[in-house]
């Protein structure tokens, strides 16, 4: 496998902490909290929307987003 | 079977397990005692972290205060859960890098002086301490409740129970006991979900049964608005908080838990850095198991108590009504005279008051499930207790042995330096110490404990977070920097505390917050001039010296001499 320096690691892990941490704020702050009036008016069997998001999407989207990070970096990780 | 034996049928083969675990995993060096001999597999941290974090509030208070807060709940939700993102992604890897035992280590090794260590530690005894006084409370109100003995004596055995495998294993034990509690509480925590969702809705996975149809056919969320305004309460799904309040206790829960030196140093135990990764994953996922319930049980449980209590007669309640009543927890007061319970949201005719944490614990009773089921909970509610007290305490004491006696006191007064085994003696003499304290607190607590353990959040996030994340992502950041800003942080917090919380400075409403933010939400802004204070000081004074840009170089690649 190519090797890669330390700063293209580097550079890379950041590239990676700001798309993932942009889907962690949208989710919960975006889709919970900001924009929960708009997507309420969404229903999606007995939950509105928004509802969902702030009580329970919020927070898978949280254990999957670590889980990807873990994926990545070991990639990752391998290359340096 | 009657209740009280199974009570004391489960809390004795637990209690077995834990102390049978601590003599097994007995610490014989520091760093045993400090971070379990950093071979903790990924899995058992994971584990481990969710019970450590998950406290008795966790357990028996949150779903019952989701239960009347509806759709504003949901800070506590995103709060307690979004915090493990920037854990795993900002902090854990880096932290367990650099491959020390505390937080005060890597601040005072990465700004080069005692000062910010010293600053650290005072951050991380504050923090723990208003911590761990609501924790001991917590385990000696569940021993009394469910073992009859009157609540000291219940602060009493819960300070024995800890003193023993917190002395004597150090972390290692905590860890492996953490590890047993975690199953035995998510096991009491599920069993009664799982059996009420299949009861109300059919469905038997309590995070879709809440989405579902009650057996009228109507959406169970749907219902509970639709009670909720009849009666005057808000509308449970829409919430009453405004937006910007919301958004800043959230991210306040959220940066607070990132900061917690218990959690964090969690991660200091396992073998590399990938690991701390790892764990950091399963620490999530553990605990979302509870999380995404807990939400699910609150509309189950109000729906459940609106529907068996509003304008029904008094005389007609059933059993559990009598025996909660009989606690006080539950208060039934006719003013009109009917005989009939209003149960409304106007203060001056309702006429049940309802403390928020019998709904998760009658609700067993509410539900009719068996007796087991109840004991199960008993159990579990005083393992979520004892794990957290167990890893605060922890922190206490290697706050004061290492970071304390060794690294500060000794060098300043130049004492002959201790040994690895007397440091292990120094370390369980300060978790004597901080059981004991925890314990003083637990039996006297002060009036503000519940309102300060939200807020010690707020300290945590105002305090740590911008030090720990600049040390490791701004190599120019230095200590002038950081101690400004920590200082400035920690105390801006504790002023908005005194003056809003406990009006210090006279008489305020929440008209006065600063703009509107409550003060369980101004972590987020303390922390946010810590960034702008250490941002600005750092500019003005000299860069840090070369061996610690290489520090922090080398603490960003996790392959550089693997230990």
């Amino acid at each position: 496998m190519a090797k890669i320096s330390k700063q293209k690691y580097w550079r890379k892990n950041l590239k990676y902490l700001v798309i993932l941490l942009f889907i962690w704020f949208t989710v919960s702050f975006g889709f919970g909290i900001l924009l929960v009036d708009e997507l309420n008016q969404i229903k999606i069997g007995g939950f509105k929307l928004g509802f969902w998001f702030a009580q329970q999407g919020s927070i898978y989207v949280f254990v999957f987003l670590i889980f990807i990070y873990i994926y990545l970096m070991n990639k990752l990780d391998k290359k340096v | 079977m009657d209740l009280q034996i199974w009570i004391w049928l489960m809390i004795g083969v637990t209690f077995s397990l834990y102390i049978g675990i601590a003599i097994w995993s007995k610490a014989g060096s520091t760093k045993d005692f400090y971070v379990a001999g950093s071979g903790v597999s990924p899995i058992a941290n994971g584990m481990a972290t969710a019970a450590d974090w998950m406290s008795a509030a966790s357990f028996i208070s949150m779903a019952g205060l989701i239960s009347f807060m509806g759709y504003d709940g949901s800070v506590y939700l995103m709060g307690w859960t979004g915090g493990y993102v920037l854990l795993a992604l900002l902090l854990a890897p880096y932290l367990r890098k650099f491959g020390k035992f505390t937080v005060p280590d890597f601040i005072g090794d990465r700004y080069y002086s005692n000062t910010a260590r010293l600053v650290a530690v005072f951050c991380a005894l504050i923090v723990s301490f208003t911590y761990v006084a609501g924790q001991m409370r917590g385990v000696g109100l569940v021993f009394s409740r469910y073992l009859e003995v009157d609540i000291n004596s219940g602060v009493f055995i819960g300070m024995a129970i800890v003193l023993f495998y917190a002395v004597l294993g150090g972390m290692k034990g905590i860890t492996y006991t953490q590890v047993a509690q975690y199953c035995v509480l998510i096991f009491a925590f599920m069993v009664p979900a799982i059996f009420i969702s299949i009861q109300m809705t059919g469905n038997p996975i309590p995070q879709i049964g809440f989405g579902s149809q009650g057996s009228d056919g109507v959406f169970l969320l749907d219902k509970l608005d639709g009670l909720s305004k009849e009666l005057g309460f808000s509308e449970y799904t829409t919430g009453s908080k405004s937006m910007l309040d919301v958004f800043f206790i959230t991210a306040s829960l959220m940066i607070g838990t990132a900061g917690l030196p218990h959690v964090i140093v969690r991660f200091f135990t396992v073998k590399k850095v990938s690991d701390a990764r790892k764990s950091a994953g399963w620490a999530l996922l553990f605990i979302a198991i509870l999380y995404t319930t807990a939400p699910a049980i609150a509309v189950f449980a109000r729906t459940n108590l609106i529907e068996t209590v509003s304008e029904k007669k008094y005389e007609d309640m059933p059993k559990w009504f009598d025996n909660w009543e009989k606690t006080g927890l539950l208060t039934f007061n006719d003013k009109n005279n009917d005989g009939v319970i209003q149960y409304v949201a106007d203060t001056q005719l309702n006429e049940l008051i309802i403390d928020r944490d019998i709904m998760v614990m009658a609700n067993p009773e509410i539900a009719q499930l068996p007796n087991w089921v109840i004991a199960l909970l008993a159990a579990g509610a005083l393992a979520a207790a004892l794990s957290t007290a167990a890893g605060l305490l922890l922190v206490i004491s290697s706050s004061i042995s290492h970071d304390l006696i060794k690294k500060i006191v000794i060098p300043t007064f130049k004492l002959n330096d201790i040994s690895d085994k007397g440091e292990v003696v120094a370390a369980r003499i300060s978790a004597v110490f901080a059981v004991a304290m925890a314990g003083y607190f637990g039996i006297n607590p002060p009036d503000f404990v519940a309102a300060v353990v939200a807020l010690a959040f707020g300290l945590a996030a105002a305090s740590f977070f911008p030090a720990i994340v600049l040390g490791i992502f701004y190599k120019r950041m230095n200590k002038e920097g950081a101690i400004s800003g920590m200082l400035i942080g920690v105390s801006l917090m504790i002023f908005y505390m005194l003056k809003f919380k406990f009006s210090l400075f006279g008489e305020v409403s929440s008209l006065d917050w600063w703009f509107g933010i409550s003060p369980e939400g101004f972590g987020t802004l303390a922390m946010i001039v810590n960034f702008i204070v250490s941002l600005t000081v750092c500019k003005f004074t000299s860069e840090p010296p070369k061996k610690i840009q290489e520090l922090v170089e080398k603490i960003r690649i996790p392959s550089d001499e693997k230990n």
